[in-house]
């Protein structure tokens, strides 16, 4: 494939990435009302890191869903399914009226992403710390055959107590996996606590760095930064990158952001009508 | 059993170039020649199981045939969910190779033993369990595997086994139990690295008059059900020998089958480990005797089962 690398080099175009961001949370907060299903506040925390992968940064082509020199994504926090399933509707992978059928019985949008059943859906996640081995290997196996594809691996701040994300972590920088990029949706909380009360996670980035990685920290609702820094993968350090993105739990919604309640929570219908409002979509 | 898993990944190495061997930081020597022959398709994971297994399902995932090896309770119990959630959910054809299953790994202690691992893995989707009878049904399997578009585990004993089969396998099929021996009185059937336990046992046997048919029943999941109907349909007595839990594994597989068949009444004998953790050193052939699962003591208790 050879898709143009793009960047949002004039005004108009990111405006129109910033309603796309919004679209997308909309979208989310309607399906999370409709299903009353958890994780909201998890899915629009990472909406913005969405934006810029599939808008601005993946060398992807909806129609061709199973193309081996496609760039993967993996959504490792794979409780942030109705962000990723929102973004590859409006990307065209399949139609957007199937949103509607989040978590409905006998759909293919369970509440945790399926393995082979959705197209754009790279990996079955849900089980924190899968999605990083995974992109390692899918990386190695693109060096083994000689194709020059790129991994993103979207991890939760949450998702690094497990160890297996360590594992991957020492693993990636010992095989020099320069075409893999971790982005970490650093949102401050996991499921009931504050993620740094939980697990010490501080500092995060000197932990990614330590470890091996080309690791700097960025603002994870800034479209243009996000895209720029994944853009660049590889970036010729010879090392993964790692991106720390600081990122607002509930992002967009003034009654959400920074509240954990909304980790489980699912909106009332009017909480959608007011939400809607507060991201312009009215 | 273990130098004829290395030699016969060798040959594979060269005749498929999707093969790709992964190791979690053990068999020292033992992959010398294939990491001379292809340094691109060999890694060592280090100590990191469970991102071992991670990344031999991504790379199947991306068209590759990754082979993960260590020690038995390493390759399995440790990294169970990415077994189960990342190979077998996503049906990756990734091939499992677990070495010192069962007692062969007695002397280690507890860490080490492996009498969990059959009852864990049949019980996944998408997972073929086998536990191959000696070093050509090692090579066999392995072979076999790799022809498959599934997830496949491969118990294998230690190295040193004695070779039961005359030469290679050459009509091996997963899911079909081998003869080694026929007989007409009773049914031996071994999975896995008792096999030579279990013709010392017809032997035993034969020598007070009792002939009986010796089976490598190698894939423990899918069961070989024809071999199943004939050996409860024409025989006094069937015995399951497994090193192995009777918790979970072989025998408790054919139970399953014998309910599921309606079949009663029958003359059942199921030899394994018992629900235990075995503390106290000493080898595999210790641990066999003090465990019943020698084929003398085999054959005496199938000779009192008979009377």
């Amino acid at each position: 494939m050879n898709v143009a690398v793009r960047k949002p080099a004039t005004q108009a175009e990111a405006s129109a990435l910033k309603l796309r961001a919004a679209q997308l949370r909309g979208k989310i907060i309607e399906m999370s009302h409709a299903a009353q299903a958890a994780h909201l506040a998890s899915s629009l925390s990472c909406v913005d890191i969405l934006t810029a992968a599939y808008w601005q940064v993946l060398n992807v082509n909806p129609e061709r869903p199973d193309d081996p020199l496609r760039d993967r994504f993996i959504l490792s926090k794979g409780h942030a399914a109705a962000a990723l399933y929102a973004a590859l509707a409006m990307k065209g992978y399949f139609p957007i009226e199937e949103l509607d059928t989040f978590c409905k019985d006998g759909g293919r949008l369970a509440e945790h992403p399926p393995a082979n059943l959705l197209p754009g859906v790279e990996a079955a996640t849900g089980s924190l710390g899968h999605g990083l081995p995974l992109g390692c290997g899918m990386a190695l196996s693109g060096r083994i055959k000689g194709e020059t594809f790129r991994v993103f691996a979207l991890l939760s701040d949450g998702e690094n107590n497990e160890g297996s994300v360590w594992e991957a972590a020492m693993f990636a920088a010992a095989q020099k996996l320069d075409n893999v990029c971790v982005v970490v949706d650093y949102n401050k909380w996991q499921a009931t606590a504050r993620s740094n009360e939980t697990l010490m996670l501080a500092p995060l980035c000197d932990k990614w760095a330590a470890f091996g990685w080309d690791a700097r920290e960025i603002d994870g609702h800034d479209i243009g930064a996000l895209a720029e820094a994944m853009q660049r993968v590889p970036n010729g350090s010879g090392k993964p990158v790692a991106l720390i993105a600081h990122t607002v739990k509930g992002k967009g919604v003034s009654f959400m952001e920074d509240d954990n309640n909304w980790h489980y929570r699912a909106p009332t219908a009017e909480e959608v009508v007011k939400a809607h409002k507060e991201l312009g979509l009215a | 059993m273990r130098n004829a898993f290395a030699d016969e990944l060798n040959r594979l190495g060269d005749e498929d170039p999707r093969l790709v061997m992964l190791s979690g930081d053990i068999g020292n020597r033992l992959f010398d020649k294939f990491k001379a022959t292809h340094p691109s398709r060999f890694f060592n994971c280090g100590v990191a199981e469970a991102n071992m297994m991670g990344v031999a399902a991504g790379m199947a995932m991306n068209g590759l045939r990754p082979v993960v090896y260590t020690i038995t309770p390493f390759v399995t119990t440790r990294c169970l969910e990415q077994i189960r959630t990342d190979v077998c959910y996503h049906e990756a054809p990734v091939t499992i190779v677990a070495v010192g299953a069962g007692l062969a790994y007695f002397g280690l202690g507890p860490t080490h033993h492996a009498c969990e691992d059959i009852s864990f893995l049949r019980s996944i989707p998408n997972m073929v369990v086998i536990c191959p009878g000696d070093a050509f049904e090692v090579r066999a399997a392995l072979r076999a595997s790799m022809q498959q578009d599934h997830p496949v585990y491969i118990r294998m004993g230690k190295k040193g086994e004695p070779v039961v089969h005359k030469g290679p396998i050459e009509n091996f099929q997963i899911g079909k139990a081998i003869t080694v021996s026929d007989g007409k009185d009773v049914c031996l059937l071994s999975t896995g690295n008792m096999l030579p336990e279990t013709i010392e046992a017809a032997d035993k046997l034969k020598e007070q008059g009792i002939s009986a048919r010796v089976m490598s029943f190698h894939t423990v999941k899918p069961l070989d059900d024809a071999c199943l109907s004939d050996a409860f349909d024409r025989f006094a007595l069937v015995a399951t020998i497994e090193e192995h839990s009777l918790i979970g594994g072989f025998g408790a597989a054919v139970s399953e089958w014998l309910v599921d068949a309606r079949i009663s009444n029958r003359n059942f004998l199921r030899f394994g480990t018992p629900d235990a953790f075995f503390k106290k050193s000493g080898e595999q052939e210790y641990a066999r005797e003090m465990l019943g699962l020698s084929g003398h003591q085999i054959a005496k208790k199938i000779v009192h089962s008979l009377h």
